[in-house]
């Protein structure tokens, strides 16, 4: 990387060191954080090393994961949305109230859930993009409208659960799977969406949706529809946050405050991830890793004996250090030398202005 | 100074008398619908009921709307407001010789977690609505770990001034206006305050034109610190105790941006005026007065609340373009490339 010409020579760097400055980026060390974390979990609980223990515990975190992969798409397209955790609760009331204990009802209502989730999507990203109203307070809006009225419709108390062969989303799995034990569905969902975005991502929609991030108005002279592709991630977003509520249905019984707090936990996720506030950098699996370290943490915390009050310290902690101690690093670094920096060749830089 | 002071005062009077007009459809409304309820939408009673409500959270947008011009945010406010509660309370113990020691127990704690922010946001260069977030975060921990329910008491002198009225107002809000003004002079007439509005509308012009960026920011964010511990002073003088969850069941960071950008200030920075965010305050104070005569149920409030923040801002929004200052005349980047937003 002497010149600048070299990142377009027809040899790439080898894979290895390609691997190794990966990550040094912070999209890249959330996974050498994620297998410590991991590590040391074990070490204090060996019986999630018995048969399906692991499965069930990353079916447990599947929802948080879900969610930050849908706030991945907003975030990286530059916006924001804090309404995933209102649209959490009012999907969760939804299904709890229309489908009761009707087996037949579960899949209609499924399909009102989605396109719920989906209006409430193209909501936020019209008001966002043609309405101009940043998306902070837009989906700030949508939040207070929705909660409104899922508290309003339930009067604030949790009420009777679904029946069992829709909760069966959330809590049961396949059994006797070989090596594995048991693969909850809740797993099944995840690596599905997880592929689904991966894919999204590799395709013209996914370069597109970064570039926006990274310069709107570039990507609008190029002839892209710069309110079509956030809007997009916006649905993409409320879709995450409607299937993460299906999961939790089984988790978590329905009570309007399911969702509460989903939102930040996202956007935590998906910062912790390497991806920038401000959208155009980030990869997708990183912020998902994120998710996971997040909840594996907080389970260490758990079996050390951290009081539970505590966790939302130690997540503010985890921000501030993660992302302030690689700036002040490269903050240093260019006050010492002369020379200027190359630019990093991943995607997980973290430098902004 | 005096070169871009007049053109900057006309730049900011014309959000600013947008806004009003605003809040004058919503005092019409709210007098009209007070009126067919057969209720005097400007008795006494009500207008200090009104006062009363708008002064907690009108202390906490004045930080709220310092630390937006300069392009951050301060998701901590929350959690200051309950620490502030907690300490100062106490502190007191329903002492009446408390009462400065938990004053000053309780400002001190929040400027300084003001400054934290401040630090991370301007000499970290964290992101500011991350920074904001994690210490809010950190102390939330602190106070869900150390307090579970309502602590302390205030101290006699306090919990009187609470109660106390001149005339029709409240005097907590005539300490709030105290603070506006001098806040106002400190953002129109100092250096400090001019750089912020420079810092906000362009960090890397204002390095080059020789300001130190950090200086504001950290100002900015210590002060939001403060205001936000002044909040928490309120409460404890008008509930008598202190409260770990007192500021997040308010929803002081969400209803303090808001009020900002009902304001008119533009939440990436640098345009916006105090003014403009006391139109914003008065503007969700008339809407929650009219709802509470009409005896709306709670939940839907929230519905109304959030319909007035998107419409006025989409409003706002349409009218902020022509107003915007074009370099390049018939611009073909126009449009497709208004300001991309630096923060968000």
């Amino acid at each position: 990387m002497t010149a600048a010409t070299s990142r377009y020579e027809a040899g790439r760097l080898p894979v290895a060191r390609r691997t190794v400055r990966a990550l040094a980026t912070p999209g890249g060390a959330i996974y050498i954080l994620l297998g410590v974390l991991l590590v040391l979990l074990f070490l204090y609980n060996p019986s999630l090393g018995e048969s399906g223990q692991f499965m069930r515990f990353i079916g447990r975190t599947a929802p948080i994961a879900i969610v930050a992969l849908g706030q991945y798409f907003v975030i990286v397209s530059g916006e924001l949305d804090l309404s995933m955790g209102a649209v959490i609760s009012a999907q969760v009331v939804l299904a709890g109230n229309l489908i009761g204990q009707h087996a037949d009802r579960v899949l209609p209502v499924m399909v009102l859930m989605l396109v719920v989730g989906i209006v409430i999507g193209l909501l936020n990203g019209v008001l966002t993009t043609l309405f101009r109203v940043p998306s902070f307070i837009a989906t700030l809006g949508t939040t207070l409208i929705v909660s409104g009225v899922t508290f309003y419709s339930t009067g604030g108390a949790p009420s009777g659960n679904p029946v069992d062969s829709f909760r069966a989303i959330g809590r049961a799995g396949i059994e006797n799977v070989p090596l594995l034990g048991f693969v909850p569905y809740s797993v099944i969902i995840l690596v599905v969406l997880v592929g689904v975005a991966i894919w999204l991502m590799r395709r013209p929609f996914g370069r597109l949706l970064l570039s926006v991030g990274d310069n709107q108005a570039a990507t609008a002279l190029t002839g892209a529809s710069v309110w079509w592709l956030r809007t997009r991630g916006f649905i993409l977003s409320s879709i995450a946050s409607t299937i993460a509520a299906v999961i939790l249905v089984g988790y978590a019984g329905v009570s309007p405050v399911v969702g509460q707090g989903y939102e930040f936990i996202a956007i935590t996720a998906v910062v912790l991830g390497g991806v920038v506030l401000g959208g155009g950098r980030g990869w997708v699996l990183s912020a998902i890793a994120a998710a996971f370290a997040l909840e594996v943490l907080f389970s260490l915390l758990d079996f050390v004996g951290v009081q539970s009050t505590w966790r939302p310290a130690v997540q503010g902690v985890i921000i501030v250090v993660a992302l302030g101690a690689p700036l002040l690093r490269w903050h240093r670094g260019r006050r010492h030398s002369e020379t200027t920096v190359a630019p990093s060749p991943s995607p997980g830089e973290s430098v902004e202005d | 100074m005096s070169s871009i002071g007049p053109s900057l005062r006309a730049r900011l009077s014309s959000t600013t008398a947008m806004v009003y007009g605003v809040l004058v459809v919503v005092i019409i409304v709210s007098v009209i619908i007070g009126a067919t309820l057969g209720r005097n939408f400007f008795s006494q009673g009500n207008l200090t009921v009104l006062l009363t409500s708008t002064t907690v959270l009108g202390f906490v947008t004045i930080g709220q709307t310092l630390v937006i011009l300069l392009g951050s945010l301060d998701l901590s406010v929350p959690f200051t407001v309950s620490i502030s509660s907690v300490l100062a309370a106490g502190v007191m113990a329903g002492q009446p010789g408390n009462l400065l020691p938990g004053i000053i127990t309780a400002l001190a704690a929040t400027t300084v977690i003001g400054l934290v922010n401040g630090l991370l946001v301007g000499l970290v260069k964290i992101n500011g609505f991350i920074a904001t977030l994690g210490v809010g975060l950190i102390v939330s921990g602190y106070l869900f770990t150390n307090y579970q329910g309502s602590t302390g008491k205030a101290s006699p002198q306090l919990a009187s001034l609470g109660d106390l009225t001149v005339g029709f107002v409240p005097v907590m809000t005539i300490v709030m206006a105290l603070f506006f003004l001098a806040v106002v002079f400190f953002l129109t007439r100092t250096r400090t305050g001019m750089h912020t509005y420079a810092v906000g509308g362009d960090p890397a012009v204002a390095r080059m034109s020789g300001v130190h960026n950090a200086v504001p920011i950290i100002v900015a964010h210590s002060l939001s610190g403060l205001f936000a511990g002044l909040a928490g002073l309120v409460i404890v003088a008008r509930l008598g105790v202190g409260s770990p969850g007192v500021g997040t069941q308010g929803g002081y960071d969400l209803l303090s941006i808001a009020a900002v950008v009902l304001g008119g200030a533009v939440l990436a920075g640098g345009r916006g005026s105090l003014w403009g965010s006391l139109g914003g305050i008065l503007i969700f104070a008339c809407i929650d007065s009219v709802m509470g005569i009409m005896q709306l149920n709670p939940y839907l409030k929230d519905v109304v609340r959030g319909l007035v923040i998107i419409v006025a801002v989409a409003i706002y929004a349409r009218r902020s373009v022509p107003v915007r200052i074009s370099r390049f005349p018939a611009s073909t980047v126009g449009s497709a490339a208004s300001v991309k937003e630096r923060d968000l």
